[in-house]
């Protein structure tokens, strides 16, 4: 009976599958799309159309998943949280050449994740994916060197403050633009192609990238450090030093 | 150019499989990585960077640490 079951489950999703395949073909886009397509660069001084669709025509929705993230890394860190009056003991130390070389590389890393968010009117990539780097190299220097600690109160304040700018551009443009994040008459669109164009999309993304960085960022150093730290902590500890 | 297509899916595909059927939760989760690497390359050839982009430092990247993170303190925890 069981057998049967699942063979019929299989049947069907392998069915829904396969009704889905039209969907991968290339179809003419709709009258929205097609919009975007023709006149998104135009509207919006960048050259990418990809940040100016989502930063600027679905702005919105990036405020809300900015909004997502937040609450997920927030609810996580509650979670793992060290509760106060409990030991962390301190791990192996990594060797020389590691804590060097991670101390190192951290500088270029972030750089690089800067230079992502802050041409992501440019080129590919944006807010997202400069504050992913810029994690990374915080989670290596983390892992080289244990004792390191991320300034919370430091991050937060950051955090808050991107969050803060996002929503406060967002009413600027319903100020001067007429509706809720809108680009055109904020700032200027500029030069195309220069780093200074766009209007607020680079803004916005900086603002994106610096939060999504600093999130990162502190859920990584709460995940490092933590888990050592339930139930008996010294005993576990101990153990778990000398392995 | 098809057959570099063809490759990196055999390759994701193996990854995946592996990933499945592996019992050390590690080496999974290095192919679950590598699965997110392939992913982000195809992402990349059929003209995706920035998804590509996402993929491959937040899939590839990040998640995979936190994999690792994560068994490594179960791993404690059992002890």
């Amino acid at each position: 009976m069981k057998q049967i079951f699942s063979l019929a489950l299989l049947a069907i999703t392998g069915w829904l599958l396969w009704s889905l395949v039209p969907y991968g073909q290339a179809t003419e886009p709709g009258p929205v799309s097609s919009h975007y397509i023709a006149h998104g660069l135009q509207e919006n001084g960048g050259s990418n159309l990809v940040t100016s669709i989502v930063v600027n025509y679905r702005g919105f929705d990036t405020l809300g998943e900015v909004t997502v993230l937040f609450l997920s890394v927030a609810g996580a860190g509650f979670v793992l949280r060290r509760r106060s009056g409990q030991r962390r003991v301190a791990p192996r130390p990594s060797s020389e050449f590691v804590q060097t070389g991670a101390r190192m590389l951290f500088a270029p890393m972030v750089l690089f994740g800067v230079y992502i968010f802050v041409h992501g009117h440019l080129t590919p990539g944006g807010g997202f994916q400069g504050g992913a780097v810029i994690a990374s190299a915080v989670l290596m220097l983390l892992l080289a060197d244990r004792d390191h600690h991320l300034p919370h109160g430091f991050m937060g304040w950051l955090e808050s403050l991107a969050g803060f700018g996002y929503v406060l551009t967002g009413f600027l443009g319903l100020a001067i633009g007429g509706s809720f994040l809108a680009n055109k008459g904020v700032l200027p669109l500029g030069q195309w192609n220069r780093l200074f164009s766009a209007g607020v999309i680079p803004i916005i993304y900086t603002l994106v990238g610096l939060k999504v960085g600093t999130e990162l960022s502190t859920l990584l150093d709460v995940m490092v450090d933590s888990g050592r730290d339930h139930g008996e902590a010294d005993a576990h500890g101990q153990k778990g030093g000398a392995a | 150019m098809i057959i570099v297509d063809i490759l990196i899916c055999l390759v994701l595909l193996a990854a995946g499989v592996g990933a499945m059927l592996q019992r050390n939760l590690v080496a999974s989760s290095v192919l679950v990585g590598v699965v997110s690497l392939m992913v982000s390359i195809l992402f990349l050839r059929i003209g995706a960077p920035d998804v590509a982009m996402t993929e491959a430092a937040i899939g590839a990247g990040l998640s995979t640490v936190i994999f690792l993170i994560a068994v490594r303190r179960t791993e404690e925890e059992e002890q």
